[in-house]
């Protein structure tokens, strides 16, 4: 029988307090195979981690429990310290007697007991642990970067700068994202454009950034630092390779469609690019309003492309590529005001989300930045501005806040002021949350120098009245009600995840929280990573953030890349699930079974082999062999047999 | 009082890690259910829950990840498919099959696996002691 050291910890008074040790220690004593039981103020510690050490040594141990916080937190630390004097790593095992004990009940005899049967069940299984050794595995230094925003374009020219190729997919024909359609950006008031432009060249001449837009994510197998995934390229029908970007095609093509990148307020036409800077500058014929395509006529494009790049004939495309980690950066879409009956359910053509003022801001935009409303092109001498429209509002939208809202509406209130120098903007507000480098001191020069009225309370009902805009609000300051015969009104409408990015979790199986964004594997400490190993987070489809936040995480997101790609291999878990070769029958029950092929059946010998590295070690299969001969490493069925055992021993 | 013994399996990636919630939570339940922690809730093999109530246990609970969420892809529906099937046999081998539950318990609920706990514990308790002759 092996001989197995106990280490009980008291976690200062976190266990000590409700779980009596001595009578732990006790109990411990007597348990068959237990040849050494020690208790510690805090076994974590340097000197704790010393009497572990010098224990195993002096009393031969091959096999040690460490009864003490979750094995989350130190299982790591304390295979560690048994790696240090030659213990096999996994030889070491942790009995959770904190987290799921002495926290959680008061009773002290209670807790005492249920700790002692959560050790003795752990004993039992450190008397049957294996020695294992880690499996090595390659890592392909690759990078897929899913979404073309600021987000991804950071994180894919951080990862390539690093020396690494990357794959940058976007689904849009252009990169760009959210921030390419901002007018000016807070707090510096320094055109989104301007600043983003550049960075998007430098994506398309990175010589290790491969640019692959209007293309989706179709498929994802296989795992960290080897994954298979497979692109579609949708039907562009011109050919970019022959395609110069002349922009005759646009020109002369009949068939107008309303801009997506000008959130309607302009038309494009049917064979477009997004906006002039797009990268690449390379047209897509949308098939859906073509002429050609519907009526089998036209093929005007066609006929004016001197370089023959049009092709009707074009089909999606395939490409399979094998990458070592994945960026999801999938953006934000924005709640659409369709969904608020109060503000006129978007049937009032000068009631706007705060993205489409973004496009009458901008220079680029359909008014060339002059502030115009959309139903008449006249200037609106009254803007009314409402926060936090879907957002904070558990009962009827959602409950978080969208963060941008408050710095980016009082940016439009000020740039409105810029521009219509005798207009009237008013912010109805909740709350003002200027946190951020800069932001407070943007706030108050709203207030000080461009004369925004700040109302705080909320806005009941938006209605159309003559050409005026009725807005009917509360200030609860003053308490008294607040009604304005406004021309236009800006909602800060909230933010939702991509549309289509719940699909894509699913392909990848990583986790969303309540309100559809990524979950991170902890909110603290792991904030750029998913649960899913090699699977990285970066942008608003993480959580809503302001442009220096996105940056910086992507930015993280992409040293967390480089710092995988920087092992020579990585170590995959040895507790998979191997096959006992003398008690196979070979009915290959396991191979239906197993999520990753890692199992197959070789049937001229009648039994089934497995692939340690893409065993994922779910132990799913040790539960469907009919014969036991499929047994997950250090959780045998002998194993959770005992263990069971022990726990109904008192 | 009637002090039930209670099993259970929890997934380490879910449940287990909900448990862990409820710990740093600070919040409390009843301490009846001593909990074994497994890789995936498809890991427990039907026997192992039979085994456990020959041994003595009046209840076993399984803890696994919600339906589309198992880091191992699809273990949880096995999981559902095996205690559906092992369910309709307990019948059959006079134990109540409400002595059996499958619960899906996310690492973010915290307060529900109390809940459960509680609840869990309480049913057995109303279902008293668990008499078998033979298994």
């Amino acid at each position: 029988m092996k001989r197995i050291g106990v280490f009980v910890c008291h976690c200062g008074i976190n266990i000590a307090a409700t779980v009596d040790i001595e009578s732990v220690v006790k109990d411990l004593e007597d348990y068959p195979g237990v040849v050494l039981v020690q208790d510690y103020k805090y076994m974590c510690s340097d000197p704790g981690q010393n009497i572990i050490k010098e224990k195993i040594k002096s009393e031969r141990l091959d096999g040690i429990v460490v009864a003490a916080c979750s094995p989350t937190l130190h299982e790591n630390t304390f295979r560690l310290t048994c790696k240090t004097v030659g213990m096999n790593p996994y030889s070491c095992e942790i009995a959770n007697i904190r987290e799921q004990c002495s926290w959680v009940h008061k009773n002290k005899d209670e807790a005492t007991l249920k700790a002692k049967l959560i050790i003795r069940s752990i004993v039992e299984k450190a008397l049957l642990d294996e020695e294992l050794e880690p499996v090595q595995v390659p890592v392909i230094r690759k990078a897929l970067v899913l979404g073309g925003g600021i987000a991804g374009i950071q994180a894919a020219l951080s990862i390539a700068n690093s020396g690494y190729e990357v794959i940058l997919v976007e689904k849009q024909s252009s990169i760009g994202g959210r921030m390419a359609q901002l007018s000016e950006t807070f707090p510096t008031l320094d055109c989104s454009q301007c600043i983003l432009t550049p960075k998007m060249v430098d994506v398309a001449q990175h010589e290790k950034i491969r640019l692959m837009t209007y293309s989706e994510l179709e498929d994802i197998s296989g795992f960290v630092g080897n994954f298979k995934v497979k692109i579609r390229q949708k039907a562009k029908y011109v050919d970019w390779d022959k395609c110069t970007g002349c922009g005759l095609c646009i020109e002369k093509c009949p068939k107008k469609a309303p801009s997506e990148f000008d959130q309607g307020l302009e038309k494009r036409k049917a064979v477009f690019t997004p906006f002039p800077q797009a990268v690449p500058n390379k047209p897509v014929i949308d098939h859906e309003n073509c002429t050609y395509f519907k009526t089998g006529k036209c093929q005007l494009c066609k006929i004016v492309c001197s370089f023959d790049a049009v092709d009707f004939d074009e089909t999606e495309t395939f490409v399979e590529e094998e990458v070592g980690a994945i960026v999801v950066a999938t953006g934000y879409d924005v709640y659409p005001v369709l969904n608020m009956d109060e503000y006129g359910s978007g049937k009032l053509p000068d009631v706007i989300d705060g993205l489409t003022f973004e496009r009458i801001l901008s220079s680029s935009g359909p008014t060339g930045g002059e502030v115009r409303r959309p139903s008449d092109g006249t200037v609106p001498k009254e803007i009314v501005f409402i926060k936090c429209v879907g957002s904070r509002d558990p009962e009827h939208h959602f409950p978080y806040c969208s963060k941008i809202c408050c710095m980016y509406t009082t940016k439009h209130a000020m740039l409105y002021k810029h521009r219509v120098h005798d207009g009237q903007p008013y912010i109805f507000y909740m709350d003002v949350r200027a946190g951020g480098k800069g932001y407070e001191e943007f706030y108050q020069r709203a207030q000080e120098e461009d004369n925004v009225i700040f109302l705080r309370g909320k806005v009941s009902k938006v209605y159309q009245d003559d050409d005026k805009v009725v807005v009917c609000g509360i200030d609860t300051i003053y308490g008294r009600n607040v009604e304005i015969r406004a021309d236009m009104v800006v909602l800060a409408m909230a933010i939702r995840p991509s549309k289509g990015v719940e699909e894509l979790t699913r392909l990848l199986k990583i986790a969303i929280d309540q309100n559809g964004f990524l979950t991170e594997a902890h909110p603290k400490l792991r904030p750029v990573e998913s649960l899913s190993a090699g699977i990285y987070l970066a942008g608003c489809a993480q959580a809503p953030k302001d442009i220096p936040d996105t940056v910086a995480q992507a930015s993280a997101t992409a040293s967390m890349v480089s710092n995988l790609f920087s092992q020579e291999y990585l170590l995959h878990d040895p507790l998979i699930t191997g096959v006992n070769e003398d008690l196979c029958s070979g009915c290959g029950v396991c191979v239906s079974v197993c999520p990753y092929d890692a199992r197959k059946l070789n049937k001229e010998e009648g039994i089934v082999e497995v692939n340690e590295v893409l065993c994922e070690g779910c132990g799913s299969c040790s539960a469907a062999c009919p014969s036991g001969a499929a047994q997950q490493k250090n959780f045998t069925d002998t194993q959770l047999s005992n263990m069971v055992k022990a726990i109904l021993s008192e | 009082m009637f002090d039930p013994k209670i099993v259970a399996f929890f997934c380490k990636w879910c449940t287990s890690a909900g448990a862990d919630l409820a710990g740093t939570s600070r919040m409390t339940y009843k301490p009846n259910i001593v909990g074994i922690r497994v890789m995936c809730s498809s890991r427990v093999d039907p026997e192992h829950i039979l085994n456990a109530f020959k041994n003595g246990a009046e209840g076993v609970l399984i803890g696994g990840c919600h339906p589309g969420d198992c880091h191992y892809q699809s273990g949880n529906y096995k999981t559902l498919k095996r205690i559906t099937l092992l369910k309709k046999m307990l019948n059959d081998l006079g134990i109540d099959k409400n002595r059996l539950r499958l619960e899906w318990i996310s690492a973010a609920e915290g307060k529900r696996f109390t809940q459960v706990m509680d609840e869990f514990t309480d049913e057995i308790k109303k279902l008293g002691k668990l008499k078998i002759n033979q298994l």
